[in-house]
């Protein structure tokens, strides 16, 4: 079967700006694929071109067969947008809201009502569908940006970065929602910075950063490019001394990459065990104080790292 | 087609539950013709939608030519209307009838006015009192126009000697007075030019309150609601570029909705919320005001025709601006000003040439005038030519709009 969405060699610029350099993917019927990139990466381009929003500057793009600049109203008929920005209209209730969109999704009838109240019951907001959006916490105003996304059942669906700034509970539950929908047969393309969720709901993975794809595979596949490596992840005191600290290890025998982001400090060796000593008495010697002290296996973290030199966080 | 009303009607709802629009699109107006109509005393007094008719009492004591000359002035054809005489003998009655607000003023002539004026040496002034009801300060105010209006055609005679008393006479304050002497002499002058000249002086300072068989406040709440009108099109432009940076217009770009019919359903909602807001000001004050705006079916068209007319100007302000907040800050200033040269303030027609020929780029201007002769009694062919020139405004400025947003390719970000 042809896939649902092919991307070939897609560039977007904003004016002199490259947002995306070249991108080509496929995601294939009833899979959930992640795009993984850091701030300005080209995710949210990437996905208003797919969505029909943004004309591609070049490049092809075709969801369903059907592409995105000359037949749009076929592309967008199959797919559903959850934006990374919350999209509703305060001054109507989240059923108010619901039943717009889903009337802008050529719902009518009995078809509506019971999907927008279906939507209410897996987005858990039943009880508060006649309050005013305006009312709502953060959390819930992004349950509703996704539930608009998924009133008409689309057979692609786009989320991009649905959870950001939220609490850990409903991110917990959007997480479980993504599952249970593509469980349900809907294809996912989600876009994240957090690896941890990319790594938790998809096998396939685009990571892209500066507007290019720069790895795409099974997580199994992405791992294996950084070899057998493990990462050393500690937990530091902040100060200057994290950054010494960091340059210090890379001259450590077996250390492939040291980055820090924040008061983390991500060190890439073949075999962690063997230079948790070493970077221990430098870190004495520096004065960081260290809290705590993981070993990971081969992670999407570290291939970002492998890949770019930087840690995915910034 | 049904989209573009679903768009449209959502926009409705929400600019109706918007408290701050709702406060510039009725509160403001209806307040501002209140106000309006407080100034201009168009509230107190009777209970009658115009001033007229003012109850005065009118004790003549006088006996000579200049009392029965006023008691005349008030029973003119001329003043027929604004006001309602009552001739009395007691001035305590009348000051008592003043009291119990049965007149609006009563007008004493003293024993000896005549006479005092006519004195050729120095005399005691006589002077005539108006009473009046403070309960009614505009009707009341009236009566003293006119009293003082014939006071200064006597003092300017007074002043100016004998000679001018003989022009007084002549001038026909006193032909019913002298009837038997001067009789068809004085007739005739006076029909040439005499007694109006006279009474032009008193309806002159009559007119400037009020203009009896026109109701100032049929002119206020028109032109009020027509500026305020200008903010509920450039709200609506405001929130076409507010949904573009928000994000609920890419939003329904990516759902099955065309650019053309997201903008269609957006200038549609603009266009009934201010069908609505016109409606529910006419509605409100007709019925609050005791407004009479005239032939309902006109006023209706002629709303239609306004509305238009001032969406398209919302069109192309929002095409033409970049962000939200520059089409709300020019958008008020488009309000003031269009209200200023368009008339909703004063008369235009009053205005020299050229501020008239800046006046017919404003909606309020048309639709001011179709309002005006609607309230004057006029029908449908009141309206003619303002429905013709609001709908070529709406059509031209539509028509700029589209042009602009394809040269541009869409909203400008
Ligand atoms: N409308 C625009 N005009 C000009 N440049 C833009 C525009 N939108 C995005 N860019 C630029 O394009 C690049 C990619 O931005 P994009 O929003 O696609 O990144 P992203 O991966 O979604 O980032 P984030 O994780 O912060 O959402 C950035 O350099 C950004 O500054
Ligand atoms: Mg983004």
């Amino acid at each position: 079967m042809a896939p649902i969405l092919e991307v070939r060699n897609l560039v977007k610029n904003y004016g002199s700006t490259a947002a995306v350099k070249g991108v080509s993917f496929n995601i294939e019927e009833g899979e959930i694929f992640s795009l993984l990139g850091p701030n300005g990466a080209g995710k949210t381009t990437t996905i208003s071109v797919l969505s029909t929003l943004l004309a591609p500057t070049s490049g092809d793009v075709r969801v369903g067969g059907h592409s995105v600049v000359s037949e749009p109203m076929k592309v967008r008929n199959l797919i559903g947008v959850v934006p990374q920005e919350i999209a509703l209209y305060d001054d109507l209730t989240a059923h108010e809201n619901l039943i717009f969109w889903g009337q802008m999704y050529n719902l009518s009838g009995k078809t509506l009502t019971d999907r927008v109240q279906q939507v209410l019951q897996e987005i858990e907001l039943a009880d508060r569908a006649k309050d005013r959006v305006r009312t709502f916490s953060g959390g819930m105003k992004r349950r509703v940006n996704i539930g608009v996304g998924l009133l008409h059942r689309p057979r692609l669906l786009f989320m991009d970065e649905p959870t950001v700034g939220i609490d850990p509970q409903s991110r917990r539950a959007i997480l479980d929602s993504v599952k249970a929908l593509n469980r349900q047969g809907m294809t996912v393309l989600y876009t994240t910075h957090y690896m941890e969720e990319a790594q938790e709901l998809s096998d396939r993975v685009g990571i892209i950063d500066h507007g290019e794809l720069i790895a795409l595979g099974t997580q199994n596949e992405l791992t294996r490019q950084v070899g057998e490596n493990d990462a050393l992840v500690l937990e530091v005191g902040e100060g200057e001394n994290v950054r010494q600290l960091c340059e210090a290890a890379k001259s450590i025998p077996g250390v492939v990459e040291s980055d820090t982001s924040g008061s983390t400090l991500t060190i890439i060796a073949p075999e962690a065990e063997e230079i948790l000593a070493p970077v221990i008495v430098q870190a004495n010697a520096l004065n960081v104080k260290i809290h705590s002290v993981a070993i990971q296996e081969p992670n999407l973290e570290a291939v970002f790292l492998h890949l770019t030199g930087r840690a995915l966080r910034d | 087609m049904k989209k573009i009303l679903l768009i449209g009607w959502k926009d409705v709802r929400l600019v109706f539950r918007d408290r701050a629009s709702l406060i510039l699109m009725l509160a403001a107006p209806f307040l501002l013709t209140l106000g309006l109509g407080l100034v201009s005393g168009r509230f107190s007094g009777t209970s009658s939608s115009v001033i007229s008719s003012i109850p005065v009492i009118i004790v003549n004591q006088d006996g000579g030519q200049l009392g029965d000359a006023l008691v005349e002035v008030f029973q003119s054809a001329d003043l027929d209307e604004l006001v309602d005489p009552t001739l009395q003998t007691d001035a305590g009655a009348a000051r008592g009838a003043v009291n119990a607000n049965e007149s609006a003023a009563a007008v004493i002539i003293p024993a000896g006015f005549t006479d005092s004026v006519f004195a050729i040496e120095e005399a005691p002034v006589v002077e005539i009192e108006v009473y009046t009801n403070p309960e009614r300060p505009t009707s009341s105010s009236v009566i003293r126009a006119i009293v003082e209006g014939f006071l200064n055609q006597v003092e300017l005679g007074r002043v100016n000697g004998i000679v001018t008393i003989t022009q007084l006479i002549q001038n026909g304050y006193i032909q019913t007075a002298d009837a038997a002497r001067l009789g068809n002499e004085i007739g005739q002058r006076s029909a040439q030019d005499g007694s109006q000249e006279a009474l032009i002086t008193l309806q002159g300072r009559a007119d400037e309150s009020v203009d009896p068989p026109f109701d100032v406040l049929a002119y206020m709440a028109p032109g009020m609601a027509l500026m305020f009108l200008m903010y509920t099109v450039a709200n609506g432009g405001r929130s076409i570029l507010a949904e573009q940076t928000e994000g609920t217009l890419p939003r329904l770009l990516v759902a099955p909705v065309t650019m053309a019919q997201a903008l269609a359903g957006k200038a549609v909602g603009i266009f009934f919320s201010g069908m609505a807001q016109m409606l529910i000001l006419i509605g409100g004050t007709a019925l609050l005001f005791q407004i009479s705006w005239g032939n309902w079916p006109a006023v209706i068209v002629l709303v239609l025709a306004a509305v238009f007319g001032a969406l398209g100007w919302g069109l192309l302000l929002t095409v033409m601006a970049k962000t939200p907040s520059q089409v709300a800050n020019i958008g008020s200033a488009m309000m003031l000003a269009f209200g200023i040269l368009g008339g909703s303030f004063y008369d235009v027609q009053a205005m020299p040439g050229w501020f008239r020929w800046f006046g017919i780029i404003t909606p309020n201007y048309w639709a001011l005038q179709g309002f005006t002769n609607l309230a004057e009694g006029d029908g449908f062919a009141g309206i003619a030519v303002p429905v013709a020139g609001l709908l070529a405004m709406g059509v031209i400025l539509f028509a700029l709009t589209v042009f602009l947003f394809l040269r541009r390719g869409g909203l400008r970000r």
